[in-house]
């Protein structure tokens, strides 16, 4: 079977008058399994959303190939966008509509069966609002219905551009598992996210995109592994002695401030055991490599939001 | 052969174009009820100012046209009193003074085949008026003078149930210019605003990703606009002709067609706009840079006959000038479709010449 998606070499540079070239995408590849949960994570401006549409079909590249499902994107086919499912970086509405006209319109558009747009409103949460105007929704339940109209057409392949964007930390979890539903039903899910938990939470495997260009591509757990960065264990200072803090590092990178102690290790499971039977637990943090030092490490600078 | 390969060779499921349509139909029209503003600027805004004009007109004007003969006129002979009172006068230049005193509406000059009409500027509504009226005794004469020459081929004629009088009132005048304007507002200003709205919300964008086709939604957007065109003047005539006493003509009907071609026209110039501006007050700032120069040139508040030369000149650019005549001949003078069909062809010119411009410069990436 085709992959779900095959990306070759893209390239896009947009014009402006005053803003100069600017090279959104600059020659990126990628392929995404059927059933996979691929994630585009980057920056403000790193040309997620460029990328995505390229794909998607609605901007047409410089130079380089896409396929979708097995088919050219360009020009539209309605046998095609039939099968995907699209949420846009801005939620579009039909303005005035009420969340379930909305949703009923796009039902047809995308020839559903009766009731499903009803089964999608459930599914989001949204069923108490069905009767509330798109405008009057909170942005929170603009992106859940939002989605539920990506998912009226049953598609094969979902595209979310920063789904959880203004999400409070509670509903971008709910969404969370909302995706997580909908990838284990068997649907491809792409997601774009500036996010680093939301990447690690969710995705099979990660590019990390940054100007234009996409630096690296692997699981979470991968390149974290890759990294093989040391695991931080810090304590309250005071706790040990300055031998017995030496005794522990064995070797390994430690600091000791005025008020705490950072060890940098690479057998967290022994300096634990160690702390715990000297009782030096208190103000104990353990912080693992993540996505972040990831970033940093593949792009050479760091992360910031 | 079976449906599936009959959908695999068209590469299209039966589905989208079939129940697309008038889910778009429903979902945009119910959208344009539930939006006040709309419903304000193509509604009431006409009829408002149908009641501030017929008021502000309607105490200065006769009811019947006092006209002039200078020297012989041949076809006032066939004058109805009841529409015309005619006095004689013997030079154009003492017709002119009687005018300038407020004593006449209108001045007639017959020269061989032509008939020259001098409307009064002094009152401006009431020479309009006789202006129009004169227009359509010429007309009445054409047709009898045609039907006598060629017998056998028949001759459209109208007959006006005049209930009181007879006589052209100022709302007769001013009516179709309202409406012609109206619909003018309506088509600009929604299509600029509607093409502002698509490149903010990228409506257009998402449901370029759904099986349904662009065409089918740019076909049902334009069908709501014709709906509204059409809803809009059943809705102006009615109340021009139940509240202010606007004698419709049995040709009446005819403004349909009228205004749907108009309405082509001013939806191409909105869409213009709305490619150039970026913003709403842009879109709305745009649009009446447009609409109203159009206007003021296109005789619908001011009578061309009255105004300046340059205006006159100008007028022949605005399509609101045609649309005016036009609803103004079929819709008040009774006059048959067939005698506005200049005004008709000159429409479709520019609804078609526009219509390419707002092609050409539709820029599909934006939205
Ligand atoms: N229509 C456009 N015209 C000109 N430049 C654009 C356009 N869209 C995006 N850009 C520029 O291209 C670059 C990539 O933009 P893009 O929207 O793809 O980034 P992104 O990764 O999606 O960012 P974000 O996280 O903010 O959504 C940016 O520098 C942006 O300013
Ligand atoms: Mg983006």
């Amino acid at each position: 079977m085709d992959a779900a998606i095959e990306v070759a070499d893209l390239r896009k540079t947009y014009r402006g008058r005053r803003t100069g070239e600017v090279r959104a995408v600059d020659g990126v590849s990628f392929r995404v399994e059927r059933g996979e949960f691929f994630g585009i994570l980057g920056p403000n401006g790193a040309g997620k959303t460029t990328t995505l549409e390229i794909v998607e079909g609605l901007r047409k590249p410089d130079s380089g190939t896409v396929r979708l499902l097995g088919r050219s994107p360009w020009p539209h086919s309605p046998e095609l966008t039939g099968r995907l499912g699209v949420q846009l970086q801005a939620s579009s509405f039909f303005e005035f509509l009420t969340a379930k006209e909305q949703i009923e319109t796009f039902a047809e558009l995308y020839g559903a069966a009766k009731g499903r747009g009803d089964e999608m409103l459930d599914l989001v949460g949204l069923t108490e609002h069905a009767d509330v105007r798109c405008e009057k929704l909170s942005g929170g339940q603009q992106q859940r219905l939002s989605l539920a109209c990506a998912l009226v057409g049953d598609p094969e392949l979902v595209f979310l551009d920063e789904p959880t964007a203004a999400l409070d930390p509670q509903a971008r979890r709910n969404l969370w598992d909302l995706m997580r539903a909908i990838n284990a039903e068997g649907r491809t899910v792409v997601l774009t996210t500036h996010y680093m938990e939301e990447a690690e939470a969710l995705c099979d495997r990660v590019a990390i995109m940054d100007a234009g260009k996409i630096k690296a591509v692997d699981s979470p757990a991968g390149f974290v592994r890759a990294l093989d960065a040391p695991t931080r264990v810090t304590i309250a200072a005071g706790q040990l002695s300055e031998e017995r803090v030496k005794e522990l590092a064995s070797g390994e990178s430690v600091t000791a401030g005025e008020t705490q102690v950072v060890f940098e290790t690479r057998d967290p499971r022994k300096l634990l055991t160690a702390l715990a039977s000297d009782g030096a637990l208190e103000d104990l943090s353990v912080r693992t490599a993540n996505l972040e030092d990831v970033f940093l490490h593949v792009t050479g600078r760091e992360w910031r939001e | 052969m079976s449906l599936d390969t009959a959908e695999a060779r068209t590469g299209r499921p039966r589905i989208s174009a079939s129940r697309a349509y008038p889910a778009l139909v429903r979902a945009l029209g119910r959208g344009w009820l539930r939006d006040r503003s709309q419903v304000f600027f193509t509604i009431l805004l006409p009829l408002m100012f149908m009641v501030l004009l017929a008021s502000v007109f309607g105490s200065t004007a006769n009811t019947v046209s006092r006209v002039i003969a200078v020297g012989d006129v041949a076809v006032l002979d066939e004058a109805d009193p009841d529409t015309f009172t005619v006095t004689e006068a013997a030079g154009l230049d003492e017709a002119l003074a009687v005018m300038r005193a407020g004593d006449a509406d209108a001045a007639v000059v017959q020269d061989g085949d032509t008939v020259r009409i001098y409307p009064s500027s002094t009152n401006s509504t009431s020479g309009a008026i006789a202006a129009g009226n004169l227009s359509a005794l010429v007309d009445d004469v054409n047709v009898e003078v045609l039907a006598e020459a060629a017998p056998s081929e028949p001759v459209l004629t109208t007959e006006v149930e005049e209930a009181e009088g007879g006589a052209m009132r100022p709302i007769q005048y001013l009516a179709p210019g309202i409406l012609a304007w109206g619909i003018a507002i309506a088509g600009v200003f929604g299509a600029a605003g509607t093409m502002v709205d698509w490149k903010r919300d990228k409506l257009l964008r998402r449901l370029r990703l759904t099986p349904a086709s662009v065409k089918t939604f740019l076909g049902a957007k334009v069908s709501v606009n014709l709906a509204v065109a059409v809803v809009q003047t059943a809705v102006f005539l009615a109340v021009a002709a139940l509240a202010f006493g606007l004698e419709l003509s049995a040709w009446t009907w005819f403004a349909v067609p009228l205004v749907v071609l108009g309405t082509f026209a001013f939806l191409a110039i909105g869409v213009v706009i709305g490619g150039i501006a970026q913003t709403s007050p842009a879109a709305a700032g745009l649009s009446n840079l447009v609409t109203m120069p159009m206007a003021f040139v296109s005789g619908a508040f001011y009578p061309l006959a009255l105004s300046p030369e340059w205006v006159q000149w100008l007028s022949y650019l605005s399509p609101m000038r045609y649309l005016n005549e036009a609803l103004q001949a079929v819709v008040v003078y009774g006059s048959p479709p067939s005698s506005v069909l200049p005004q008709v062809g000159m429409l479709a010119a520019f609804a078609v010449a526009i219509g390419l411009v707002s092609w050409k410069t539709f820029k599909f990436d934006e939205l």
